[in-house]
């Protein structure tokens, strides 16, 4: 009978029509912004620089090395090392630019990084109404401590502070016997306190 | 009273004063190369006789919203039959080749992702695969297992959107493409768990993947597995028998395989031709000879043909995705040897393709010993499957044109890269 | 398939005036191509797609290459005559390989499902003598291809049917994948510029050297 095909369509459409008042796989739509969906623990946005401890400054695990800023394949991280009166370069940034209108979500500037310093945050609600200046992120509002990405990244937050310590240790096991040596010429070895 | 009926004008093939150089106002369609020598087209224009009028010249795009992208076809019109069609883009040209031959091998990955951006994990995995072959590595198992699965999980969502797509075109305003839009959603909250981005993924790498499986990902994509069936017999029940769509899409868009394989078509398009060429069976690339899958094919040609493939085709993929999901091995996830920074591959070139949801995606690479490429080519099977749309289209309605350029599946990203 | 030799053996028996050449591949992919002179390239290519044993019926891909004047130094060891005395100078021999610009074709077969068979033609040189002959009347499928390979790079392919840029748009100058190809001056604000973005951008600052 000609019309088969569309009556079968139609019973589809109303079992979906009447399935949307009931049946959760049916009702996709979340009223943003009254609810949010969870995001995925992996999910990135743009970066930020980790710094440990409290002070913004002095724990900024960034020293500068300018990897990330030449691996960024639309080069949008400037950064300007930091000098003392000398001229001598210090191992920390003094501008740390990121400009967010360009940056493209990648995650090569956090592949590549040797330190950990910057990682993938997750807030995506960065709107703002200054084509320019709104965009261009500097280190103040980049630098977020490390207690707040172990929030959002949990399980890579956990990983990445199991190797910064197993690393420390071995720094400091290495220190140990070259700080022992013009100590005492005796057998026993003082103890370093740790 | 006997009327003389006036004999009607013999319309010449091209209207009075037509030439073909550019004009500088307007635009002037060029010469068919189907009425050059040694080019046959399938069908011929039919203009009833008495019915002849001035031809007219339209641009259907591209600003259009039933063109996928910014994609312009100037067509020649007689009434409503389509006398000539010339796709012109580049609307979307960001000379994509030139930027990859100014950044490392490794920066060009997030670039490929915006290629085909509805399925960029396959883009992904066709340029690991050709730096692959140029520089020798690697892959251990459990990523190619991965890289199947990401696959095909593209295959399906790039399948299914089609195919709402499609509908859209034909004037079903939205509703198969809501339901495909759900099915999709699911599998891009898929990826934004393993990869961390729900398109623009940057998975791969040269020599395996970039991070390990998230706990809990594959018991999601078994449960996805198991639900999507049902989701095709409801698509099904709501397409495969429709009249409409039976009426618009049957005898429509006809394509000869010898015609078909003359225009390097590859993909979908061509299987519904009848020509049995996969390269996931073909070149046997990754490990797709462990899987036991088959091949459809087409009897027509014609656009019903190329979408019942692609539902054809999903089905196929759900099967390879059980198989990859009962025999994942663990293991490392990249080539040890495979170094992120400072990849220099030896002098030489390389051509690697895979079958990606659209056609045959390529990518051309020539090193010259440098962190950068010298020459780094994409093949677009969107761009190539267009070379045949003039044909496929003369004689029929601008509306049927608008329904053949919706089977071709194009997407403008890869079009003019 | 057979082999690159077995093919260039019976290409050249059954083409007469043919000159082919092999050209070797240094990478681990090792896919070799042949070299083909633009005036027997239709010949060969009707002969690759006939051929029972061969039936390459596909072109996949259809490109273009641009290679610059490359100048090589060369230390070599000489014997010379100076002052009476035959001593062994070395010196530097400069080699200037002249330019120019390759179409280059990816052929496979989908009837017997092998290839790939890489076949290039060159050009003579960069600025005014860059015809070569096109495949379009074989390969349907190079049309647009080739097209691209002449909007870009700028070579002439002699029976196209519709050769005009495709990408670019109608009155565009110059060919934008060129090596030397410069870019116009089009200045746009940029808040983080380094390297060659820098270098343009100066141009364009006030006197101070800041934006």
């Amino acid at each position: 009978m000609l019309g088969t095909g569309m009556i079968k369509g139609m019973v589809e459409t109303a079992r979906n029509f009447a399935g949307s008042y009931f049946e959760p796989e049916r009702m996709p739509t979340i009223e943003y912004p009254d609810e949010r969906q969870k995001l995925p623990e992996n999910s990135r946005s743009f970066p930020f620089l980790v710094f440990d401890g409290e002070d913004p400054e002095k724990g900024l695990r960034c020293v500068a090395c300018k990897i990330c800023e030449k691996e960024c394949p639309p080069q949008c991280i400037y950064i300007i090392l930091e000098r003392d009166e000398k001229g001598k370069a210090q191992k920390h940034p003094r501008t740390f630019d990121i400009d967010v209108s360009v940056c493209m979500s990648c995650q090569i500037c956090v592949e590549v990084c040797p330190f950990d310093a910057i990682k993938m945050d997750t807030s995506f609600e960065l709107s703002t109404d200054d084509r320019f200046e709104g965009l261009l992120i500097h280190k103040s509002s980049l630098a977020k401590s490390n207690d707040y990405y172990r929030g959002i990244h949990p399980t890579e937050a956990e990983e990445v502070d199991a190797r910064l310590a197993a690393e420390k240790a071995k720094a400091e096991a290495k220190a140990k016997p070259v700080a022992a040596k013009p100590a005492t010429p005796a057998p026993a070895a003082k103890p370093v306190p740790a | 009273m006997s009327e003389q009926l006036q004999e009607p004008d013999l319309v010449p093939p091209h209207p009075p004063g037509w030439t073909e150089e550019k004009v500088a106002d307007g635009f002037s369609v060029p010469a068919t190369p189907s009425e050059q020598p040694g080019f046959q087209i399938s069908q011929r224009a039919e203009v009833r006789p008495g019915l002849e009028g001035e031809y007219l010249e339209v641009a259907i795009g591209p600003h259009h919203p039933s063109t996928h992208g910014v994609f312009r076809m100037d067509a020649v019109l007689d009434g409503e039959r389509v006398m000539k069609l010339k796709p012109v883009f580049g609307y979307l040209h960001r000379n994509h080749e030139k930027i990859a031959e100014m950044t490392t091998y490794l920066g060009s990955m997030p670039y490929t992702d915006r290629l085909d951006y509805f399925c960029s994990l396959t883009n992904n995995w066709a340029y690991a695969l050709t730096v692959e072959k140029l520089a020798g590595l690697q892959v251990p198992e459990r990523a190619e297992y991965i890289r199947v699965i990401t696959a095909e999980l593209t295959r399906l969502l790039n399948h299914v959107c089609l195919i709402g797509f499609l509908t859209h075109d034909m004037g079903a305003l939205g509703t198969p493409l809501m339901y495909a839009f759900r099915e999709r959603e699911k599998i891009l909250d898929l990826f934004e768990s393993l990869t961390g981005a729900r398109m623009m993924c940057n998975y791969m790498r040269f020599g395996g993947c970039r991070v390990e499986l998230p706990s809990g990902w594959l018991e999601a994509v078994r449960l996805l597995v198991d639900g999507f069936p049902r989701f095709l017999d409801e698509f099904d029940n709501l397409l495969s028998t429709n009249e409409i769509i039976l009426a618009r899409t049957q005898g429509v868009g006809i394509l000869s395989a010898a015609k078909a394989i003359n225009s390097s078509v590859t993909g979908p398009m061509l299987r519904a031709s009848g020509v049995n060429y996969d390269i996931r069976k073909v070149d046997h690339y990754g490990i797709y000879d462990r899987f036991s899958f088959r091949v459809p094919l087409g009897d027509h040609g014609d656009v019903y043909d190329r979408y019942m493939i692609r539902v054809l085709e999903m089905r196929e993929s759900l099967e390879i995705l059980k198989q990859a999901l009962r025999d994942i091995p663990g293991g490392p996830i990249i080539d040890p040897k495979a170094k992120l920074r400072n990849f220099k591959p030896k002098v030489g070139e390389a051509y690697g393709r895979i079958e990606s949801p659209k056609g045959e995606l390529g990518f051309y690479i020539i090193s010259d010993g440098s962190a950068n490429p010298y020459r780094y080519r994409v093949r677009p099977p969107s761009m190539i499957n267009l070379t045949i749309l003039e044909d496929m289209c003369l004689g029929h309605t601008v509306a049927d044109t608008v329904v053949i350029l919706g089977a071709v599946d194009i997407v403008m990203g890869e079009v003019d890269r | 398939m057979e082999t690159l030799e077995q093919i260039k053996v019976r290409a050249e028996a059954a083409i007469s005036g043919v000159r082919l050449e092999l050209l070797a591949n240094g990478s681990v992919a090792t896919q070799s191509s042949m070299l083909v002179d633009p005036t027997h390239a239709i010949a060969l290519a009707t002969f690759l797609r006939d051929d029972p044993e061969l039936r390459l019926d596909y072109a996949s891909n259809v490109t273009g290459v641009d290679w610059p004047d490359a100048v090589t130094k060369e230390k070599v060891k000489i014997k010379r005559v100076i002052e009476g005395v035959e001593k062994e100078v070395e010196e530097t021999i400069e080699r200037t390989r002249p330019g120019y610009l390759e179409a280059v074709y990816h052929l496979y077969s989908m009837e017997l499902k092998h290839g790939p068979l890489v076949l290039r033609q060159r050009t003579e040189n960069r600025t005014d003598r860059v015809h070569v002959a096109s495949l379009t009347p074989i390969y349907r499928g190079a049309e647009f291809q080739e097209r691209e390979a002449y909007d870009l790079y700028g070579i002439q392919f002699d029976g196209h049917p519709d050769l005009r840029r495709i990408l670019m748009w109608d009155e565009f100058k110059d060919y934008p994948m060129r090596k030397d190809y410069v870019e116009p001056d089009d200045y746009e604000y940029e808040p983080t510029p380094h390297d060659e973005v820098l270098e343009k951008a100066q141009r364009h600052y006030p006197e101070g050297g800041q934006p």
